[in-house]
């Protein structure tokens, strides 16, 4: 008979690939303040990269720098080999790049469908007046974008909140409703800025299964922020330590997690 | 259209026709990614053609089990029809079953080809599988984190039905065997494990065929599918009758969507579980709470004094309620199981909701006793519908016979000669009596009456009937067989509770602890001292009083193997899952430390996170003297 594969050490559908974003020599201040020094590291297509360190360390800093909210003063950010020089959060959409917040950025007053269907702002081209109009490309792009938005309901398991008002929804749901619409832009990279923060052990539990879903699914490269460890060890297959604005480790979970320097800064050491 | 599908024999037969004589009309709608998706009678037939010929070639053989492990989806019905087609058993399961319920089935019923909905349900199969060689194939439907598995047994759905491919619809048709077996369907398992009941085309269809003349079911109506398939009621409303009327089914998108999708469809017929009912009343009224005097008015004199309104209310209120609730169109809704509760009743009647009490084992057909649309008298299960006859034995059990009894349970000679005893009387198991205009009125089943420990005769649902009529009590276990008195395990009904709390300016974190309250055990403890008084009043029920009680942490779940699918009680697993609360309850500690609560063992509970400590168990007061028999 056959002998059975385990199912644990599946292969992956997008086998991660080559570096689709390089970071080299990052260094970001505010004044007088060092936020990032000297920052190199890269992602690679289809991998589910973790940034981590302790509060201040400049994760979320590292992040904007990505996103094109803050330019670094020194280095260079290369994305799927072409250099990027004068990065904005518009342009990083444009490439597909997208994000969610630490503190959930969703319109609040709007259903769960709304906010997905304003992910979808880059797939739309008819004009002002073709929507007011309802002429044939502003009807067809809204099906379109529907459909596409919907498919992410269902990706997501949210079937039951479509028409409600995010404002109305706990706390761990309007997280995934906030994956939802970084989802909708179809990115290559998603930026998830803690989306672990504040949810009780179910809800975490969930949405590292959505995280991992995601790059199964739809390949998309993921790159997380969260100081939570443990979660994160579990689901990346890389992942870089900053402390004080400054890389301390970089590898993989159990590379980071014998290294000195990382258990030095988690755990305090005698100065 | 009736004589269209006369002759049909088996179901496959009847979805051929159907898709003759209905071609173009829907036959299942299932809601998916927010629009409601058709399958017609034709498409139907057409994909349950190819499935068939594809299953065929998988090894498919007359007579084997086909395995079905899945929510209502159109696929889980036309895999039923595929198998039929092949000469094979459809066995529908509870998909909500654990492994470890699942897998005796499996082993009895060594079923040869599984149809899974999800990886969820794969999972499940292929734990099983080691233990199940008869099996060859799974097929499942939903793709979603199926690309890892590399075991020769698992397929997709879709595979199959490219295989199939172009197969001719007379495949369908092939073997028109109305004898043969049709289904096996468990039963609900309200004493002991679920039995395997196996069913004909022949019996199903001719009961089928007779429920539809007596309540008109035609191709234009509708039904909602949301209960487990693998429970027979279910699959009657949903593949059967349907079958035999060329009706349609609804599938709901999800569970969590089910009272929207309902509205969006607004059925004809439909089965409702007690429990269901008693959620949308409580939503109802709990809803209402929040309105302004106007409204509120006018639903307690529609609808709370139990007279029906004039013009006014029907357009102000039963209309819009009705609407609201999706059952604007609905024109025969049954409640199945135990005998609802007479208030609930007489509100969604009041509504205009012409719901029925439908009562049936799984082994005569289940659909055998019905309240009629002419004659619907409270307190009562109905009638004997035509074709099956009813009568109590000495013993006072209730016994059926009819054309729709089952063939035998799956594999059991004996088990099935000690059910029917030989003179084709089926043995429901449940108490009850025939008034003279033929109505049936259950009282206890047979295996929970018993006798405390000095011979007073112990009729558990009696004493509990006193409890949950009131509505704070959502159900309650007493026991008392075997003992020296009696005790009780009460479920509050947070909705009602939890809103006499906030009244009373209680505040609660949840049901766990609403239910460990001092006022609530007061509350309650009012209740079973009235419940007492009643039992007093009758010198044969007056040892049988409640002498003491808890509240339970957890409400009781059909999750939890703790109630049927239909919420009748469980009392063995009951008694298993709570042993040592029970025990504790015949002791004299006055509580149990919450860690030795099941579900609650590594609870903490500190000032942060707070919660009881420990549940309470407590005295209640019995009218009279019963000292003497005090529990010891």
């Amino acid at each position: 008979m056959n002998v059975v594969a385990p199912i644990e050490a599946p292969e992956r559908a997008f086998p991660i690939g080559g570096p689709i974003l390089e970071l080299d020599g990052i260094s970001l201040r505010f004044g007088g303040v060092h936020a990032l020094t000297n920052i190199s590291f890269n992602i690679l297509e289809h991998e589910v990269r973790a940034i981590i360190g302790p509060n201040g360390a400049g994760k979320s800093s590292m992040l904007n720098v990505i996103n094109g909210l803050y330019t670094p003063q020194e280095g260079s950010i290369t994305f799927a080999g072409n250099k990027i020089t004068g990065m904005t959060p518009t342009r990083a959409a444009q490439m597909g790049i997208a994000r969610t917040f630490q503190n959930i950025a969703l319109f609040k007053r709007m259903t769960v469908l709304d906010n997905i269907m304003a992910g979808r702002k880059l797939f739309s081209h008819a004009t002002f007046l073709e929507v007011a109009l309802q002429l044939p490309r502003a009807r067809r792009e809204e099906l379109e974008n529907r459909e596409k938005a919907e498919e992410i309901i269902e990706f997501l398991e949210i079937e039951h909140i479509r028409k409600t008002p995010v404002a109305k929804l706990p706390y761990g749901l309007q997280k995934r409703v906030e994956l939802g619409r970084a989802l909708a832009a179809e990115p290559r990279i998603l930026l998830l800025d803690e989306p672990m923060a504040g949810m009780n052990v179910e809800e975490k539990q969930d949405m590292c299964r959505f995280i991992l879903d995601t790059n199964d699914h739809y390949g998309t490269t993921m790159v997380l922020i969260e100081h939570d460890m443990g979660v994160v060890m579990d689901i990346s297959d890389r992942v870089v330590v900053l402390d004080y604005g400054k890389t301390i480790g970089d590898g993989t979970p159990d590379e980071v997690r014998s290294n000195q320097n990382v258990i030095d800064a988690y755990l305090g050491v005698a100065h | 259209m009736a004589s269209d599908t006369a002759n049909a024999a088996t179901f496959p037969e009847l979805l051929l026709r159907n898709a003759q004589v209905h071609s173009g009309k829907p036959a299942i709608q299932q809601k998916r990614r927010g629009i409601w998706r058709t399958t017609t009678w034709s498409e139907m037939a057409a994909e349950a053609a190819c499935l068939t010929a594809a299953l065929k070639a998988k090894g498919l053989a007359p007579g084997a089990v086909v395995a079905l492990v899945g929510d209502n989806r159109p696929r889980l019905f036309i895999a039923m029809a595929a198998a039929q087609a092949a000469g094979a058993i459809a066995a529908p399961l509870f998909q909500d079953s654990n492994v470890a319920e699942m897998a005796p089935w499996f082993k009895r019923l060594k079923p040869t080809h599984v149809f899974a909905e999800n990886q969820e349900q794969t999972d499940k199969v292929l734990e099983i599988l080691p233990d199940c060689p008869s099996i060859t194939c799974i097929a499942y439907d939903d793709d979603r984190g199926m690309r890892h598995y590399k075991n020769p047994e698992v397929v997709s759905y879709e595979s199959l039905l490219e295989e199939g491919k172009g197969a001719p619809l007379d495949g369908l048709a092939s073997d028109a065997d109305g004898s043969r077996d049709a289904f096996v369907f468990h039963t609900s398992g309200t004493t002991g494990d679920p039995k395997p009941v196996v069913h004909t085309h022949q019996a199903l269809i001719e009961r089928a065929r007779a429920a539809a003349r007596i309540e008109g079911f035609s191709a234009d109506d509708t039904t909602l599918a949301y209960l487990s398939p693998g429970w027979m009621a279910q699959t009657l409303f949903a593949y059967v009758h349907p079958m035999v009327a060329g009706s349609s089914t609804c599938c709901p998108e999800s569970s969590d969507t089910l009272l929207d999708d309902l509205r969006e469809i607004a059925p004809t017929h439909l089965v409702i579980t007690p429990r269901m009912l008693d959620t949308i009343v409580l939503q109802i009224s709990a809803r209402m709470q929040d309105t302004g005097g106007f409204n509120q008015r006018l639903y307690r004199n529609g609808l709370q004094n139990g007279q029906k309104g004039g013009l006014l209310y029907s357009l102000l209120l039963y209309k819009p309620l009705r609407d609201s609730l999706g059952m604007s169109r609905i024109r025969d809704a049954y409640t199945v199981g135990d005998l609802l509760p007479e208030h609930t009743m007489t509100f969604f009647r009041t509504l205009g909701i012409n719901l029925k009490q439908l009562y049936g084992t799984t082994e005569t057909g289940f659909f055998d006793v019905l309240q009629r649309d002419e004659a619907v008298s409270t307190g009562t299960l109905g009638t004997a519908v035509e074709g099956v006859e009813l009568k109590i034995s000495d013993s006072g059990e209730v016994l059926m016979r009819s054309s729709g009894l089952f063939r035998e349970y799956f594999g059991d000679a004996d088990a099935t000669a000690a059910a029917l005893q030989g003179d084709g009387w089926f043995r429901t198991g449940d108490l009850g009596a025939l008034s003279e205009s033929g109505e049936l009125r259950l009282t206890d089943r047979v295996s929970d009456i018993g006798a405390l420990a000095d011979g007073t005769p112990f009729r558990p649902k009696t004493i509990e009937a006193r409890l949950t009529d009131n509505s704070e009590i959502r159900a309650a276990v007493v026991i008392g067989d075997g003992r020296d008195g009696v005790c009780a395990l009460v479920d509050v009904d947070t909705e009602t509770v939890g809103r006499w709390a906030d009244g009373q300016e209680i505040s609660f974190t949840g049901h766990s602890d609403l239910a460990s309250r001092d006022e609530v055990y007061d509350l309650v403890g009012g209740l079973i001292e009235k419940a007492n008084a009643q039992l007093a009043s009758d010198p044969a029920t007056a040892p049988v009083q409640i002498r003491r009680f808890l509240l339970l942490p957890d409400a009781l779940s059909a999750g939890d193997g703790l109630l049927t699918p239909t919420g009748r009680l469980r009392r063995s697993a009951i008694a298993d899952h709570y042993a040592g609360l029970i025990e504790a309850l015949y002791s004299d500690r006055t509580d149990v430390p919450i860690e030795n609560v099941p579900g609650h063992a590594h609870e903490i509970h500190d000032d942060v996170h707070g919660g009881p400590a420990a549940l309470k168990l407590r005295d209640a007061k019995v009218t009279g003297d019963l000292s003497s028999r005090r529990a010891a």
